[in-house]
Formats: structure tokens, sequence, C-alpha cells
């Protein structure tokens, strides 16, 4: 007696979407609109906000991409940021650049300098990588630090925008991150989507099959590496655009790695939503509750530890699992079209598998 | 020429702290692959610990000291065995997350309980006792802090070269799955050396506290500090840890001897520069 | 004939995949037996599930008559159970002596220690100090008995020696099992070549996609018998 398979291959399509994607979609096209009106209906403090929250955003989406689909934790991105922040200053207080068209030119310069960072720092993997980039964003802050020039330890101002009237400004600065984080979701959205973004998913499960298979992974590597600077770049310029004043301290913080940290801990890594809901999720807490200084830090570290030790897809991760929600399908999911014909099918198929064990037993 | 030889010096005096800062993350990463990036604030931690033994307790230092040691062999074990066992696997990022919200934590409740003010040990007049040799001051607490260094170095070697409990640790870390068919099992071997390290730890909160004041927040920077030394050094030896250490503390000099601000600069950027030109360290262990 | 070892409805899972569908298995005071089986047929995670490497989900399994379900691995070798590994998975940064050192780690007494191994295997006493993934394929499989050798176990386990060795290498490591199990050590011999499995065993079970499909006497199991049992019966 033999053993053969008794399902043919039932009829089944390939689907990308599902309904909680649609109704995400819509969401975000309705909050968009809101957030543009802004200006004309909300106070400077939510304006300000706003900007705050996306760069907020962007930077934990650009750790996100580092460490999820490059399979890269890094500890120094801050580095980028302050380079964004700091060379948007110096393009618009020293070059006469507006500072709204800085911003992305810093970033171009942010990845231009990630080049020769990412030689030094790939040469570290796994958990040295994400301290030598630390390291590396010392040597940034300490640079800046001691240049009098930009204002050294305690830093110095953006003067280029004093002419322009402030609501001008907060509307267009507003505007500007708008775009970026439109951008910047759009881009992953598509990225993830394309062969690239499978090659990375790939790359990031299994290097060494992924190399087999013809992914180039220093390429990939070096690629998403130089993609999170700009991003992180790009956040940085516009924090810094929003602030107006701009310390050594303030940009390259590790803070801003271990905000990114946390987004990941709540929104779990390499789905795209994760960092939007974490992002959120740390916006608010942080407004509400960092007037209780050392607890409020004391809480979140303890919650990290908890949260890693029993959920390691991280909250959202273990929430959208749970319910198979994907908000932002990046992956592709199986239905099957004929589910009862199957399900008779497989009970005979049960019947077979009894016969044939009780034929071994006769040996 | 007697400025070159005095940097030197001092950098080699200094260069053996972060030797012994170093030891304990060598220890670490080699045996269970474990980043702990909250290896400088669990310095930081043993070293307020300290001020609570002599400060609130009372006890005498060198009583103290003892007592610390035994406390930082009990604590790195449990810590080990509760919490980072757990995240003890291939992949660093569960590691580096655990450890970073101990690390937020450590400094947060010591800020809470002590206060962010800097302190230091008083040793009476120890800290400030020195010899001159060929001109140049050789402060007695550095000179302690190099022989405990090289002490140290050389039992830590022994300890893994002649022991049971090394080979255990050196199985451990090659496979282990299949130390378990010896009779050993990886979870307590982790614990074991986390709470060898925590000792190693101890004793450089012990030396690093008489010579500086020491505040809540110093923890990340002596990570890097430590980090820098292993790899210098080279991975995978004491020896190599203890040299990298001493590198690292020359270049700091140096740059200290130029401008204040640009002492750990020029400590990173010579990092820096052996991550590219000398990748595998200066004394690596050959596989 | 005492019964040492005894498996009933040993069953085991790799994730969601099941490998082992209760198997029954004895293994006498003494007695040497042999596993065959193609790849993946579940004799390796029957070896391993023995040595408390992969945890059975369902069935016992027996030790001189009490249970060993759910103990630790590393506690199995206390009893007096040696496994060596598929592969042999020697220590890389251990030297040859200090891998036969490791393996006398759980400080059972008995006859087996250093100069009794390299007396076993003198190729070992030359090259004690070099580190072990520095020897041949052969030398480094005694390495891996020795180091099982060393824990002084009452039953040996031995899963696939001869895999990647040279037919001359092997002949002369199964020469050597004899004067291992002389003295009333037990040994389960998992084996790809089914003539030399014959050969070194009193009894023998054929495993098939992770059942038992045959069981017998060594000497008196038909070829016949064993190929329907190896490859599954034909329909």
């Amino acid at each position: 007696m033999s053993m053969h398979l008794t399902r043919s291959a039932a009829a089944f399509e390939v689907r990308r979407a599902t309904r909680a994607s649609r109704v995400t979609v819509a969401c975000l096209l309705i909050v968009a609109v809101a957030v543009a009106s802004a200006p004309w209906w909300a106070g400077r403090d939510a304006l300000h906000d706003f900007v705050q929250l996306a760069s907020y955003l962007v930077f934990a989406m650009m750790w996100n991409l580092l460490a999820g689909y490059g399979g890269m934790v890094s500890i120094g991105q801050q580095a980028f940021f302050g380079i964004g922040g700091y060379a948007m200053l110096i393009l618009a207080n020293y070059c006469g650049v507006s500072p709204f068209i800085a911003v992305p030119l810093a970033a171009s310069i942010a990845v231009v300098i990630a080049v020769p960072v990412s030689l030094v720092a790939f040469r570290l993997e796994g958990g040295y990588f994400a301290i030598g980039t630390w390291v590396i964003a010392e040597v940034f802050r300490l640079t800046v630090a001691n240049m009098s020039v930009l204002g050294g330890g305690s830093g110095t101002s953006l003067t280029a925008l004093q002419d322009v009237p402030r609501a001008l400004r907060e509307s267009l600065t507003l505007w500007l991150a708008l775009a970026i984080v439109a951008a910047a979701i759009g881009l992953l959205y598509v990225f993830l989507r394309s062969k690239a973004g499978l090659a990375l998913t790939a790359m990031r499960d299994n290097a060494v099959a992924a190399s087999s298979q013809g992914v180039d992974v220093k390429r990939a590597r070096l690629i998403v590496y130089l993609v999170s600077a700009c991003g992180a770049a790009l956040a940085g310029g516009l924090y810094f655009l929003g602030n107006l004043r701009i310390s050594p301290d303030a940009a390259f913080s590790v803070n801003w790695t271990a905000f990114g940290i946390f987004i990941v801990m709540i929104g779990g890594l390499g789905t795209l939503e994760g960092p939007i809901v974490g992002a959120l999720i740390f916006f608010i807490l942080n407004k509400f509750l960092s007037d209780y200084g050392t607890w409020y830090l004391i809480g979140l570290g303890a919650l990290a530890i908890v949260v890693t030790m029993f959920f390691p897809q991280g909250l959202w991760g273990f929430v959208s699992r749970r319910f198979g929600l994907q908000l932002f399908p990046v992956g592709r999911h199986v239905v099957l079209a004929d589910i009862e014909a199957s399900q008779r099918r497989s009970t005979g198929g049960g019947a077979d598998v009894l016969d044939a064990s009780a034929a071994t037993r006769r040996a | 020429m007697n400025t070159l030889l005095n940097i030197v010096v001092q950098g080699v005096l200094l260069g053996a702290l972060y030797g012994l800062f170093a030891m304990g993350q060598s220890l670490v990463f080699g045996v269970m692959r474990l980043t702990n990036t909250a290896h400088g604030d669990f310095i930081v931690l043993l070293v307020f610990v300290l001020f609570a033994l002599t400060g609130f307790v009372h006890l005498p230092l060198a009583v103290a000291i003892a007592l610390l040691l035994v406390i930082a062999f009990g604590a790195g074990y449990a810590v080990q065995y509760t919490i980072l066992n757990r995240v003890s696997s291939r992949d660093p990022l569960p590691s580096l997350i655990v450890t970073f919200g101990l690390s937020i934590v450590i400094q947060n409740v010591l800020q809470q309980v002590f206060s962010a003010d800097p302190r230091s040990i008083a040793t009476g007049s120890f800290e400030s006792k020195s010899i001159a040799l060929a001109g140049i001051t050789l402060g007695y607490l550095p000179l302690v802090t190099l022989a405990a260094t090289v002490a140290l170095a050389f039992a830590m070697q022994w300890l893994f070269g002649r022991t049971p409990l090394g080979r255990a640790f050196r199985a451990t870390s090659d496979d282990r799955e299949i130390v378990q068919l010896m009779g050993v099992s990886y979870r307590r071997t982790y614990a074991l050396a986390m709470g060898v390290a925590f000792v190693l730890i101890a004793v450089a909160a012990a030396l690093y506290s008489m010579r500086t004041a020491v505040s809540p927040t110093d923890g990340p920077a002596l990570l890097l500090y430590a980090f820098e030394a292993v790899i210098i050094g080279g991975m995978g030896s004491f020896w190599g840890t203890f040299v990298g250490g001493m590198a690292l503390g020359i270049a700091q000099q140096a740059g200290f001897y130029f401008d204040p601000g640009w002492g750990i600069w020029l400590g990173h950027v010579v990092f820096l520069g052996v991550l590219v030109a000398r990748p595998q360290g200066l004394l690596p262990k050959t596989a | 004939m005492s019964i040492l070892l005894e498996t009933r409805g040993l069953t085991a899972f790799y994730g969601d995949f099941q490998a082992l569908f209760g198997i029954d298995v004895t293994v006498g005071a003494g007695e040497v037996i042999a596993l065959i089986g193609s790849n993946g047929a579940g004799k390796s995670t029957f070896l391993k599930s023995i040595a408390g490497l992969l945890r059975a989900r369902a069935g016992h399994i027996l030790y001189r008559g009490e249970p060993l379900d759910g103990i630790a691995p590393e506690n199995v070798v206390g009893k007096g159970i040696a496994l060596v590994p598929e592969g042999r998975r020697l220590f890389a940064s251990l030297t040859v002596e200090e891998n036969l050192l490791l393996g006398a780690y759980c400080g059972r007494p008995g006859r087996w220690n250093l100069q009794s191994i390299y007396a076993l295997f003198p190729a070992l006493r030359e090259r004690r100090h070099y580190a072990a993934t520095a020897l041949s394929g052969g030398q480094q499989q005694m390495v891996a008995i020795g180091r099982a050798l060393m824990s002084n176990p009452d039953l040996l386990m031995c899963d696939e020696l001869s895999l990647g060795l040279a037919p001359v290498i092997v002949r002369e490591i199964y020469a050597a099992l004899p004067a291992i199990v002389g003295e009333g050590m037990s040994a389960i011999v998992v084996e790809q070549d089914v003539q030399l499995a014959r050969r070194v065993s009193s009894r023998v079970y054929c495993f098939q996609e992770g059942r038992v499909s045959l069981s017998g006497v060594s000497a008196d199991v038909s070829d016949e018998a064993i190929t329907q049992a190896y490859f599954g019966a034909p329909a």
C-alpha cells in the first residue's frame, strides 16, 4: 500500500490587501488632509507637536528599516540625525540656502558621509556593530562640540528664518513635515513590496541562503544603511528646523536610538505599521508622563525588559499575529478557493494514513 | 622627551583601568555572545553599592570591598540566570533591548536614590600618595590598579586555560547544545560567567571610585571605553584586552595633552583607526 | 537478561513536524543493538530524545525501570547514558586532551580515563595537544568516542560513526567496539551501513519514516525483510 497525496492543487489566489489595510489607507488619507489644513484651525503648540512627531516617526521608520529589514541593529543612527540637523543649519545660516530646501540637501550630504562611515562600521557584526556605530556617533558629537564656530558645546540657533513671519514659517514647516512623512511611508511601502524588498526579507531571515539565490548581500546591506542614514538626516533636519536651535547633545544624543528601540519594542520589528503605532504611543506617553522624570524612565526601561523577554515580536507584533491584522500589506497570503471540497477530501486522506501504519505494523 | 614618556606612563596607568573594565565584557561576549550595553552601568551600580556599604553601613573600606565582591558575584549570577539567559542567543537585538532597558533603569534608580551629584570614595591620603621615578610622578592608586589588572589577567588566563570550569566556559561558547551531553548546563554556565565578570567589574568599580568622582550617568562612557579596549586588543584573549586598554589610555592621554576637549575624541579615533587598519586587533587569538 | 533501557510509544516533533510516531525499543544490559534506516527515518531523533536534547511529546523512556521523561539534558550523562553525536561535534576551542577531559566533567567513576583512552586509540596520544578540529576525520571520531567514554557510561549511543569516513577507517573504529563494550556496557549503534550494523550488534531495529518497521535478531533477519523494512513495503 502506498501513501499518496489525496488533495489535488485546489484553486487558490494570492492576495495583497486585507480589509484592515484598506480601512487604514482611507484613514491615513483623511488624517493627511486634516493635518495639511491644520495651520487654519490648530494652535501653535499643535503645529509644533506635529513637526516633532513627524521627526520621531521618520526616524523610527528608518531605524526599523535598518534593524528589521537590514538585520543591522545600530545604536548610532543619531549620528546622521545630527548631521542632518547641523548640515541644514550650515547651509541655511552660512550658505544662504532656504532652510526648507536645506533639509533634503542635508540628507544627501548625510548619505555621502554615510558611505565611508559604512566602510568602517561594517568591519563589525551583530552586537559589536551596534556599539561601534555608537562610537562613531560620539566622534561626530565630540567633533562638533569642539568647533566653536558651530557654537561648541552649547550649540547655536537657526537664524536664516529670522525675517520670515512666524505664521508662514510654521505653516511651511508643517507642510514640509507632512511631505517628508508621506514620502517616507510611501517610498518604504513601495520598496518593501518590490523585489528589492523581498530580497531584504530573505536576507534578514538567512543571509547565506539568500546569497545563494543571487541576492547581493553586501550591496543590499549598504543600500539599506544609506537609505536609513538619509531618512535619519531628514528627520534631524526637520526636527531642528522646527526647533530653531541645535546643540551637539540634543543632535547626537543616544536617546534617539533609545527611542527607536522603544518603538520596536512596542511595534515589533519588520512591519511597516509597527513604528507608526509605536511612535504615536511614545509621543503621547512622553507628552503626559515626562513630568515624572526618573520614574517615567524607570517605567519605560522596565517595560522594555519585560516586553522583550515575553513578547519578542513587540506588543503590536503580538497583537497583529494573534488577530491576523496587517495594516500595510507588504506580504502576500494565500486564499484557498474551494474550502469545503478540500475538507471533504482530507477525511478520506486520513483513512489512508491509518491503513498504511497498520500495514507497517504487520512486518 | 620627558613629556612623551609621561604621556605613555600615565596612559598605561589609565589604560590599566580600562583594561579592567574591558575584561568583564570580553569574558561575557566570549562565553555567551552577549552584547551588554549596560556594562558600564553595572560598574557604576557597584560603585554606588560601595558608597552605600561605606557611607550608610559604615564598613571599613577593605571589608566593604570584600563584601562587594561577594555581592557582585551573586548579583551577576542572578541577573544572567533570570533575565539575560532568556535573550542570550544568536540574535543580538533582544539582548540589546533588554540591556538598554537595564541601563536606563539603573541610571534612573541611582539618580532617585543618590541624586545626580558625582561622588567618590574617600581613602584618606592614599589616593594622593605617589612616588617619583625618573622625574615622573607615579601615583600609588594607579600603580595598584596596574598591579590588580595584571594579576587578574593572569588569573583569568589561568581560569580559562587550565581549569575544568574554564574548559566548560570555552566548550559552552563553542557548542552549547552538545556541552549538555557532558553534564554542563549552559544556563548555569552563563550565570557563572556573568558572576565572574561582575567580580572583575567590582574590582574595577572600587578602583575607579577611588580615583574619580562618579555620577549615576557615567555608565555609557565606560561601556564605550571597555568596548574599544576589547576591539583594539583583539577579541578572544585577556592579554589582548589588557593591551587594548593600554593603547586606549595612551591615546586619550595624548589627546588630553593637546587639548582637554580632544582627549576622549582621540581615543575614539584611534579605535576607529585600528578597526580600519587591523580589524582583528593588536593581539588576536589565533582561532 | 535485564532490560537497561526501554522506550514505549516515544513520540517526538521538530516544531510542527512529527519525527517519531510511537517508538518501542528495548536495550538489555550488556547488549549491543543497531538502528538502521535511511536518512530522515528518525534514528538520530530517537537518540537525541533519549539524551534529552529533544523533549518527547508523548510516550515514555525508562532507564533501569525509572522514567527519564522531562529530565534536563545535562543530567542524563550522570545517570550513565552517553551520546556520541552525529558529525562528531568536537569543541573547536579545545585541544584533543581538553575535549576528553571535558567528557569526564560529570565525574563518574569507572575504568575509562585519559590513559585507557590513549591505550585504546594510540593515535590520539601523540596529538593530545593539537586543536581537536585539526585532526583527520577518523581521529576526530576517536576523540568523540573517547569523550563519551570518559563519562564511564553504562549505555553508549553512537550516531553514525561512519559518516564521512573512508571504509578502512570505519573498519578500524568498529574494530575497537568490542574492547569498548567488553565489560558489560550496552550500546545503541546507529549505522547506515546495514551489513556493518548487523555484524556488530545482537539485535537490530529498522526505522522507516519515524516508525519501527522491523525488529529482530541481527544474525537471523533476512536481507529481503530488511530491504522491505528499510524502504517501506511496496504497494
